[in-house]
């Protein structure tokens, strides 16, 4: 049996006012397990709360009840106050008889009337509260950051400054990501290269981080501080360790006609490569699909040439086990498909290029070397039709499009048209936009000056039709502020694609337990507050993955991400709430059924031995909630059609004692 | 013999991050409602088991409202979407079993929203009052 | 663009100092304009078209004459385009086009009156000596 104190504060005459603090310390002294009752002026000073610490300490109180202000005000004041006195602080209840109670009430005896039931609810959970530990869990001071790119890039480099070990997981045969293969970046017009390499570099010869190119993460087990992680090293079929990257490999292949993805296909790379110039690391990688050597057998010139003695054309899928405390999800984003776009041609001419596209024929590292020229036929386009919002806002066909704002379009866009008349005065360049969107420091001046300055025609209207005629490309489209159709003979047609998640997001999310949403954008743990946490405890969100972003804002979340990773890591044990469910054992049946609901995928499944009462041995299935991981929701409670799960602190027995104590 | 006035007596089950939040707000903005009302505190509206409910109205509640957090706010993302199936399960087969619909309701009351909490428990205190007494489902052997 | 329509887009911006390519569309000068009901090209729309060179419609129309010159669109435009000036410069260009009426320093004396007052004559040489 408890032996429960309960405290009635007046709060000056905020409670005192309307109800009768002396009837309610009364009242509640008759209660079953109530020893010790009384009233004072205000609980939460110093004087009320020795009251408190001297009640428990003389009557061995082993429980407490205050009837106070919200417990979203006082509870962990007198949690505290209980502590000090040598009792746990989860054996306080608090009865809200001022919020809920004389402040919205009137008359004293009905706030007198409703207090004392407000107060026998919390006697009566408090008979039923059992004292609680938090958990404890070691932390593992490692990170992994899952993907190579800008997002990933800063992330590491910030943990990794902050002493922490990072990984960098990157599948592509070299880190950089989407911001490697970019011309300029608005609105300043740095080249991307010259501020994005020397951070690759960095990252590179940072003695706190190791990359793992060319791989993938294929399995992820455990919690939050204590991640286990088996990361795929693909087979580049040659040694990372004794490859210079000379790239004399690279020029005396003869399969020369692989497509290059980096310059998207654009133009032609051998079937050993190295992607661009400042790759890192600056290894060389064959493409099994294209080298004669590994699909047949004859070839081996890589080999002979090779002074380092670095190609294996044995080698194989490695598969490495490593520990991390915290995850951070840098998977970005790629352009979606045009192909089911008809109506602008994409499919039928080489004159109808993505913005991306536009990129690496703009970029002097390009397959033009930096010379804007006409896919098709390498002549100088006179006139440039740039489309914006190209599957962007279009929620009518789901296939098709995306029905977000892609977000970076407009200002690309801008950049584009704003280059191409810098470059080429005499080029005409048209501008079809639904609304151009520039919120950002400097961009609506950076989009003014397109227009003011560079004489970009900013046309409000959508193309609707794109027919190629001979060498040129017919562009029919609407003006809707002259309110009329217009026709325009174009020789370069550039579509701001929209912007969707890297595919590999979705697999990943599901072997994190991190939820995403109907579009595949990783989801934050609350969109305002806690825009860098997945919902799962020890997983990270930074750049795209999240939704799409520019470069400044995905460094800044990138920063965001690393600070909270080191806040983490920082930690030499973690402390959890010790408000969470756990599983009855001998009732559980092992139906899965908590397991589906659990938003933080806490529960797992384990088989366990029983003893039997005729000796035998049993083995069942049961769910395990890891109190790491538990945020104390209580959704498994209610699914469980065994009732063996139950939430600490609100269980199913405290509730319905508080139910009943209400209805009496 | 005295006749008692009725009080209807209703429960509320308030998830800790937005609706008890509510009505923390709607006291410190002084906004009145019935004293009928008694909240009863839960980490999230996806706590409540249909079990306590049904208790409530076995031991003689003339209504029961639960508030959660406004669907996709909540503090454990999904933890409302739950609660809104579920209830409109149990709600569906206590119409069949003769509890009105009126006596049952899910709210969604953000922490900022003081003064819908006091506007929903005055409407639900009188249509539940204007219901008169739950006997359906109460136990008379609770009775004292 | 012709090089007509060009020339006389070029003649249009000299004259009225006004640079169209400001213009952000958001009709604030057309939502002030107490002629608007009389228009058939509306303030906005107005820039748009000696923007885009679309002017010779301008020139015919009625409106050129309906604006009262108030001057609430130049007050009010929030990124300093002066509507009124460019319909200004169009009605010079249509006086323009229907023969020499030019004025230059030395015709003035003999068109001179005695009662002709001397804003009259001041406003008169500014707006024909562009």
């Amino acid at each position: 049996m408890q032996r429960i104190g309960v405290f009635v504060c007046w709060c000056g005459s905020n409670i005192a006012g309307t109800v009768d603090v002396e009837a309610v310390s009364e009242a509640l002294k008759r209660e079953p397990g109530v020893v010790f009752s009384t009233n004072y002026q205000y609980m939460c000073s110093q004087a009320g709360q020795d009251i408190i610490k001297d009640a428990i300490k003389e009557h061995r109180l082993t429980g407490i009840v205050v009837c106070s202000c919200s417990p979203r005000m006082h509870e962990a004041t007198f949690r505290k106050t209980a502590a000090a006195a040598g009792l746990n602080p989860y054996m306080v209840e608090i009865a809200n008889i001022r919020e809920q109670c004389s402040w919205v009430h009137k008359e004293m005896p009905i706030g007198t009337e409703k207090a004392i039931i407000l107060g026998k609810a919390a006697v009566a959970k408090v008979n039923l509260n059992t004292p609680l530990t938090p958990g404890e869990s070691p932390v593992t001071k490692r990170a992994l950051v899952i993907g190579g790119g800008i997002a990933g890039i800063q992330t590491a480099l910030d943990i990794a400054d902050a002493g922490f070990e990072v990984d960098i997981v990157e599948k592509k045969p070299t880190i950089g990501g989407k911001m490697a293969q970019l011309d300029k970046t608005f609105p300043t017009l740095d080249c991307a290269a010259c501020i994005l390499t020397p951070k690759m570099v960095d990252v590179a010869q940072h003695e706190k981080i190791r990359i793992f190119s060319y791989s993938e993460v294929s399995e992820v087990k455990g919690f939050v501080g204590n991640f286990d992680v088996t990361i795929k090293k693909n087979a580049r079929y040659v040694k990372e360790d004794l490859c210079t990257g000379c790239g004399l490999c690279t020029e005396k292949c003869p399969m020369k006609k692989c497509a290059n993805e980096f310059n998207l296909g654009m133009d032609t790379r051998r079937a050993i490569y190295i992607p661009f110039a400042q790759a890192v690391p600056k290894v060389a990688t064959i493409d099994p699909d294209n080298c004669n050597m590994l699909k047949n057998g004859k070839c081996g010139v890589c080999a002979k040439v090779c002074t380092a003695g670095a190609i294996d054309y044995t080698q194989k899928d490695e598969y490495i086990e490593e520990k991390y405390g915290a995850i951070v999800v840098a998977t970005g984003f790629n352009p979606i498909s045009m192909d089911k776009f008809d109506e602008f041609a994409y499919n039928q001419s080489k004159d109808v290029i993505t913005s991306l596209e536009f990129e690496r024929l703009t970029n002097a590292a390009g397959p033009t070397a930096g010379k804007l020229l006409r896919p098709s036929d390498g002549k100088h386009p006179e006139t440039i039709v740039f489309v914006q919002c190209v599957g962007s806002r279009c929620d009518a066909c789901a296939e098709k499009g995306k029905e977000y704002c892609s977000k970076i379009c407009c200002m690309y866009t801008a950049k584009h048209a704003m280059l191409t008349r810098d470059k080429y005065p005499d080029t005409d360049v048209y501008v079809f936009y639904i609304d151009v969107r520039t919120p950002g420091k400097n961009f609506d001046e950076f989009y003014r000056r397109a227009v003011e300055e560079y004489g970009v025609h900013y046309i409000k209207g959508m193309v609707g039709k794109v027919s190629p005629e001979g060498d040129k490309l017919i562009v029919q489209a609407s003006d809707l502020l002259a309110d009329k159709q217009l026709k325009i003979e174009a020789d370069l047609v550039v579509l701001a694609a929209a912007i969707e998640p890297d595919k590999s997001a979705r697999s990943l999310a599901t072997m994190l337990t991190a939820s995403m949403d109907t579009n595949d954008f990783f989801t934050e743990a609350h969109p305002k507050l806690r825009p860098v946490e997945s919902p799962t405890a020890g997983v990270f969100l930074s750049g795209a993955c999240q939704g799409p972003k520019d470069i400044p804002e995905t460094v800044s979340q990138a920063g965001a991400a690393a600070a909270k990773v080191i806040g983490l890591l920082a930690k030499d044990k973690l402390v959890g709430n010790p408000c969470v469910a756990h599983s009855n054992e001998m009732m559980c049946n092992g139906c899965s059924s908590c397991e589906r609901v659990c938003p933080y995928g806490a529960i797992t499944y384990e088989a366990k031995e029983f003893r039997m009462p005729d000796r035998t041995t049993l083995v069942r299935r049961i769910a395990v909630v890891n109190p790491a991981v538990c945020q104390g929701c209580g959704c498994c409670t209610v699914v469980c059609p065994s009732g063996a799960m139950d939430l600490k602190g609100f269980a199913n027995e405290q509730i319905m004692a508080e139910v009943d104590a209400i209805c009496k | 013999m005295q006749v008692k006035e009725y009080k209807p007596l209703i429960v509320a089950f308030c998830c800790n991050w937005c609706s008890y939040a509510g009505a923390d707000l709607a006291g410190n903005n002084r906004l009145n409602y019935p004293a009928d009302v008694k909240i009863i505190r839960v980490p999230c509206s996806c706590r409540v088991n249909p079990m306590f409910i049904l208790r409530a109205f076995q031991r003689g509640a003339d209504g029961v409202i639960l508030c959660g957090c406004h669907p996709g706010d909540c503090h454990y993302t999904s933890g409302n979407y739950y609660t809104r199936r579920r209830m409109a399960l149990l709600f569906s087969m206590l119409d069949y079993l003769g509890i009105e619909r009126e006596r049952t309701r899910v709210e969604w009351v953000s922490a900022a929203e003081g003064a819908k909490f006091a506007a929903t428990m005055n409407d639900f205190a009188e249509k539940v009052a204007a219901l008169g007494e739950n006997k359906r489902l109460e136990d008379l052997r609770c009775k004292k | 663009m012709s090089s007509n329509k060009k020339n006389l887009q070029e003649e249009l911006i000299r004259i009225s100092g006004v640079n169209p390519r400001k213009c952000m569309r958001c009709g604030k000068c057309s939502g002030t304009c107490p002629a608007y009901d009389e228009m058939e090209y509306h303030p906005h729309q107005f820039v748009y078209m000696v923007e885009t060179g679309d002017i010779e419609p301008l020139l015919e129309s009625e409106s050129l004459y309906k604006c009262l010159i108030c001057f609430a669109c130049v007050e009010r435009c929030p990124r300093g385009v002066e509507p009124a000036k460019l319909v200004e410069a169009v009605r010079l260009a249509a006086i323009r086009k229907q023969g020499n009426n030019r004025l230059t320093a030395n015709d003035i004396p003999a068109l001179l009156d005695e009662d002709m007052p001397q804003q009259a004559i001041v406003s008169a040489f500014r707006k024909y000596t562009k």
